[in-house]
């Protein structure tokens, strides 16, 4: 460096301060014969195309993006320490994603069972409170009444003596039975729930058909009451047996749920 | 002339070749280029102002690169490697601006 700037500025200098050097350096130049000055000019191509090579590598080192390979020891512990914190931070943040995850696949899978459940006690509590068909085993009861002396106490007496042996759905005639389910009005003209009912009196009950069975045939209990009245009663225990009579929901104007 | 037909060959033999550069030559090939080119403006600037002289250039072009090694790998050794590098492209900048600075006020009188 410094002697090139030794070189240049004389030169400058000289071109500056006319004759007495640059004749000299004339003169030095023209001394030397054709084959030294040939000699000297394929020396500058060399370098000048040693410099080109040399751009062309270094460009080609920088393009290929390798700067790591040529990079200082200083330079690459930087690099490699940033590198090592980035991959900590992104450990961390998959660790954080992949506990979100599994909570939210535990919630969705329990929330999904938790839904199946309700819907479950839904269909059962729809079953119990009249609002749904039921279908199952059960029995189908048909009692007569030809001398017209069968009481609202008599039904009222087979209804609660159909859910003591655990009848599950109850039917009489056309009226499905709830739990405020009413039996009025004098024989020959009963009522259930307000709708009047006629002879014979088809009784349809879900339930454990032997149990339900045993439960009318009861010395002193249904059938005999019913016999007492003048009427009869066939019991016939069926695999299944459809109670399709529904009771309209009636929404409750004070109760309301609590909780969950 | 034949010098920019030389420059023009090297550049076409390093893309031809596409070569890759030795480790240990990593950090000095920037620099020594720099020193090159800043050699290279100053012969131009020379040979404009009819004092071009083979023998300097030649001298120049070489202990301009060697210095400019030399530099870059004491400071390498000393632990200042990167700052001294920096140090020689600012310096080797500014003359190869004030030599590109000569040379336009040749060509173009202004």
């Amino acid at each position: 460096m410094a002697s090139d700037l030794d070189d240049t500025r004389p030169t400058d200098a000289t071109s500056a301060g006319p004759i007495p050097p640059a004749p000299a350096r004339s003169s030095t130049a023209a001394r030397p014969d054709r084959r030294q000055q040939r000699r000297s000019h394929l020396l500058i191509a060399v370098l000048c195309a040693v410099l080109g090579y040399a751009i062309i590598i270094q460009v080609r080192a920088t393009d290929s993006g390798d700067a790591l390979a040529t990079a200082r020891p200083q330079d690459l512990v930087a690099i490699l320490d940033g590198v090592n914190r980035r991959g900590a931070d992104l450990t961390a943040e998959i660790a954080e994603l992949q506990r979100t995850l599994s909570t939210l696949r535990t919630g969705g899978a329990s929330s999904q069972a938790a839904l199946a459940e309700a819907e479950r006690r839904a269909q059962t509590l729809a079953i119990l409170a009249g609002t749904a068909v039921a279908r199952g085993p059960g029995v189908s009861m048909v009692m007569t009444d030809p001398a017209t002396g069968v009481t609202p106490e008599v039904l009222l007496a087979a209804l609660q003596e159909l859910r003591n042996a655990g009848a599950e759905a109850v039917q009489v005639n056309d009226v499905r039975i709830g739990v405020n389910s009413s039996f009025s009005g004098r024989p020959g003209a009963i009522t259930v729930d307000g709708t009047a009912i006629a002879a014979p009196y088809a009784i349809l009950a879900i339930g454990d058909p032997p149990t339900l069975t045993a439960a009318m045939n009861i010395p002193g209990g249904v059938g005999d009451t019913a016999k007492r009245a003048g009427g009869t009663l066939v019991i016939t225990a069926e695999q299944t047996v459809t109670v399709d009579a529904l009771r309209p929901l009636q929404p409750t104007t004070y109760a309301r749920p609590a909780g969950g | 002339m034949y010098a920019v037909v030389a420059l023009v060959i090297g550049v076409a033999i390093g893309l031809l070749t596409s070569p890759t550069v030795p480790d240990w030559l990593g950090p000095y090939l920037p620099i020594a280029v720099v020193a090159a080119l800043d050699a290279v403006l100053g012969g131009l600037r020379a040979k404009l102002t009819n004092v071009f002289d083979a023998k300097v250039f030649v001298i120049s072009f070489v202990a301009n690169v060697l210095v400019a090694a030399l530099i870059v790998f004491l400071g390498d050794q000393l632990g200042v490697g990167s700052q001294l590098s920096t140090a020689v492209v600012v310096v080797l900048g500014i003359r190869i601006f004030g030599n590109a600075a000569a040379i336009r006020r040749h060509i173009f009188k202004a």
